[in-house]
């Protein structure tokens, strides 16, 4: 968890911990990944599915925090992005339905690459509202765009997708879903480990300069410009790349599953779980996939007339994202953090082993 | 009668099944008590069936709709309050995926996988189940009584445990297209549909067009369409103002009970009168009239709009008091569901249900999976139904055909003329349908 924590704050960072950041990171994610691939096989085939479809949001999650969080452009079309990456997927395995996944894969990440650097460079002339007007419009009108060439995207009903199967060699019980989790879960975990080493390198220093004063990253030699579109690109892919997945989760592409919702799901995904931290967006993508889970039960429980309880969880998840806000205003990251910080100022003030380390600045 | 007979002997049974009594203890079902059930396939245990479905239960779509599984769960709540099926109590989940297709796979591996239900029953939609029809039959799980008319359904051998319920679009839309032609010779006739790749509407269309084309008609094209989203509405407005400026007199729509309701309240806004032609499951007079009236379009409009509306049906009229259906799951429908309206979509749920329980007493005292999928293919039952099911080893066909009817200023319906059936192919004939309709056992539940 530190090293994602960690990824805002660098600077503080002498030069001798930089040149072990590759290392540290790589300790961490291969860590992570054990104790992971141990936890898909602990669990039902139908958690490995919800596992699965975390994978998948925290890749788009972690995408767009390096974009709104690192870089402070918003985007409010993610999700047409992620369409991108699902439609190039379908349409590629409508054309060869045997074509292997990391095919596909590097076919939606490098269209959503080019759509990503044309609308980054559209962008990088817009600014905070606009720039948010611009990427909403983006959500709202891709969508059509398989509606008139049904011939292609097969309308409003889509492409169906063909879901992973497991290879023979892991048995033949082994679940699909298992499977699935397995696949998605790598995917996340690469790029959750070259964005964090990403924003620790001289690009991620450049982002969030731009992010903080573009007059002052323009004096500092720094292409505003260049580095806004680089991020819009790196964030785009990210989005390519978890709607590719997104294809096989759902085993259909239709415009239905990317609506305007689901750009401002992601949004709250990354504002929820702690705007600028990759830990954050991981926070985010759990919370999408299990508060409707949780909200959907809980509604189910109570015994409520059919017309108020099917829209209780709508209701509820409403109010939670609500009442997070007010209480965790820096996400649950930031509170996560501050949390420690707090446990570490309580620990030091009863004088106790910790030697006098100044904390991290507050962002 | 089967549930009389396994218990008048439920010691040999115990003595004699060993094997499915320990099997029974290990699944933990409670009442071990040897009652001849065993835990014979997923979902079921010796006192128990449980089956799933995702409905729309918000979005677009619930209008109407979100009413169908609460009247199934009420009629399986009358069996199992009568001594379930075969011993056992049918226990319906159904979860909401809101019409939207990427929904539904996650809610269908929810029931599949967690709740592990027996089969899925009456799962709603085209462009949603078309999302999971794959899925179920990889994992083979019986997928019975979709509560779509696509004729997706019937694909035997890439779909063989897939079966539809109501007619397909495809035979709605040439007994329509038959009525059109017979009934307005020489008129202007525009298409309205939900669209422009969705089978609902192309297969509807499809069946017209074996009517219309080359008849006496003048079928306008191109058809209109709307997608059954948030951005539906819109569409409406501008297909119906087309259709105006074509001169329709006629227009003949595939469409969801909302986007109905938007095209009657579009039209009568312009000033427009032409004749609406609507099919089954987008005409259900009580579902049109609480949108038109209850504010759901964000304006009160009057119930009269739909006044002279032309339409089909495969079930009994639900204002005729006088069947012996409608008096039968009416009278379910106030003890097990008060809080549900009297309409065509609480009338359809309690027939899925009943046709269910039908199957599932058929696939027999212990079935697996694919015992139900030959219990259906073996059919020769009937129920509410107007004409038989098409079900067989090689067509997995729900009803085969309709009657005409027509809503009347009070919102009841008149039939009009003969049943008719027919299949979906374009040679198909159309005949009228002779039979004698089924009446209901006495006690209301099916005895075969």
């Amino acid at each position: 968890m530190s090293a994602l924590a960690d990824d805002t704050d660098d600077e503080s960072l002498g030069s001798a911990l930089r040149r072990s950041t590759l290392l540290r990171h790589g300790v961490f994610f291969v860590a992570l990944a054990a104790v992971l691939l141990v936890a898909t096989y602990l669990v039902s085939p139908f958690h490995d599915y919800e596992i699965a479809g975390v994978a998948i949001y925290t890749i788009a999650a972690a995408g767009l925090t390096v974009l709104t969080g690192a870089n402070g452009q918003i985007s409010l079309g993610h999700g047409a992005l992620m369409m991108i990456g699902a439609y190039t997927t379908s349409v590629l395995l409508q054309w060869r339905p045997g074509l292997p996944m990391i095919v596909t894969l590097l076919g939606a990440v490098v269209s959503t690459g080019l759509a990503g650097s044309i609308i980054g460079v559209a962008g990088a002339r817009l600014r905070g509202p606009y720039l948010a007007g611009a990427t909403l419009a983006l959500a709202v009108a891709l969508p059509q765009i398989p509606l008139h060439f049904a011939g292609v995207f097969g309308g409003n009903q889509g492409l169906n997708v063909a879901s992973p199967t497991a290879p023979a060699a892991l048995g033949a019980d082994f679940p699909n879903e298992r499977w699935l989790a397995w696949l998605c879960l790598a995917a996340a975990l690469v790029t959750l480990f070259l964005l964090a080493n990403l924003l620790s390198s001289s690009v991620g220093r450049r982002l969030r300069t731009v992010r903080d004063n573009e007059v002052a990253a323009r004096l500092a030699g720094v292409d505003v410009a260049r580095t806004q579109v680089l991020a819009f690109v790196i964030s785009a892919v990210c989005a390519g790349l978890a709607g590719a997945l997104f294809a096989y989760w759902v085993s259909i592409t239709s415009p239905t599953g990317f609506t305007l919702t689901l750009s401002l799901q992601l949004l709250t995904a990354v504002v929820i779980g702690g705007l600028g931290s990759l830990t954050g967006a991981v926070w985010g993508s759990i919370i999408l996939i299990y508060l409707p889970v949780l909200t959907g039960d809980l509604a189910s429980n109570l015994s409520l007339s059919s017309d108020v309880a099917n829209n209780v969880p709508l209701a509820i998840y409403g109010v939670v994202l609500v009442v997070a806000m007010l209480v965790f205003p820096r996400g649950l990251q930031g509170a996560l953090v501050s949390l420690a910080r707090q446990l570490a100022r309580v620990i030091r003030m009863r004088g106790t082993v910790l030697p006098a380390v100044p904390s991290a600045p507050e962002q | 009668m089967a549930t009389r007979i396994s218990r008048s002997r439920p010691w040999a049974v115990a003595a004699l099944g060993g094997a499915a009594t320990l099997l029974a203890a290990a699944c933990g079902s409670g009442s071990g008590s040897g009652s001849g059930n065993s835990a014979s396939a997923p979902g079921i245990t010796a006192t128990t069936v449980t089956i799933g479905s995702t409905q729309p239960l918000t979005g677009p779509a619930a209008l109407g709709y979100s009413e169908i599984a609460p009247a199934s769960k009420a009629y399986f709540q009358y069996v199992n309050a009568h001594g379930g099926v075969n011993g056992r109590s049918i226990n319906y989940i159904y979860l909401d995926d809101g019409y939207v297709p990427s929904n539904t796979p996650t809610q269908t591996r929810k029931l599949v996988l967690q709740d592990n239900v027996y089969a899925i029953f009456s799962a709603l939609g085209t462009p949603t189940h078309l999302a999971v029809v794959n899925y179920l039959n990889s994992a083979k799980v019986p997928d019975v009584l979709v509560s779509s008319g696509c004729n997706c359904w019937n694909n035997v051998s890439q779909y063989p445990y897939t079966f539809g319920f109501q007619p397909d679009y495809t035979i709605e839309g040439k007994i329509l297209g038959q009525y059109i032609k017979q009934t307005y010779p020489g008129m202007k006739v525009g298409y309205f549909a939900q669209g422009p790749n969705d089978e609902f509407g192309t297969d509807g269309i499809a069946g017209l067009n074996d009517q219309l084309q080359g008849s006496g008609v003048t079928v306008l094209s191109p058809p209109q369409y709307y997608p059954p989203t948030a951005a539906g509405a819109a569409a409406v407005k501008s297909a119906i103002a087309t259709l105006q400026l074509q001169g329709a007199q006629v227009i003949a729509a595939f469409s969801v009970p909302l986007f109905t309701a938007i095209a009657e309240a579009t039209a009568a806004a312009l000033n427009y009168h032409p004749i609406f032609v609507v099919s089954n499951v987008g005409s259900d007079p009580p579902t049109l009239t609480k949108i038109l009236t209850g504010g759901a379009l964000g304006v009160t409009l009057p119930a009269a709009l739909i006044t002279g509306m032309v339409s089909d049906a495969y079930e009994p009229v639900v204002s005729d008091s006088s069947n012996p259906w409608v008096q039968l799951f009416k009278s379910i429908k106030n003890q097990y569901a008060p809080s549900l309206p009297w309409d065509g979509n609480v009338f359809y749920g309690m027939n899925q249900a009943y046709t269910f329980v039908q199957a599932l007493k058929a696939a027999g005292q212990n079935p697996s999976r694919d015992d139900l999928v030959h219990a259906i293919q073996n059919s020769h039952w009937r129920g509410p139904g107007l004409v038989p099911f098409g079900f067989s080893s090689s067509s997995h066909l729900g009803l085969l055909g309709v009657q005409i009817d027509k809503t009347n200023a009070d919102g009841s319906q008149t039939t009009m003329g003969p049943v008719y059936t027919t299949d979906d192919t374009s040679s198909g004939a159309i005949t009228q349908y002779t039979g004698t309709p089924a009446t209901p056992p006495s006690n209301g539940i099916p005895s075969d």
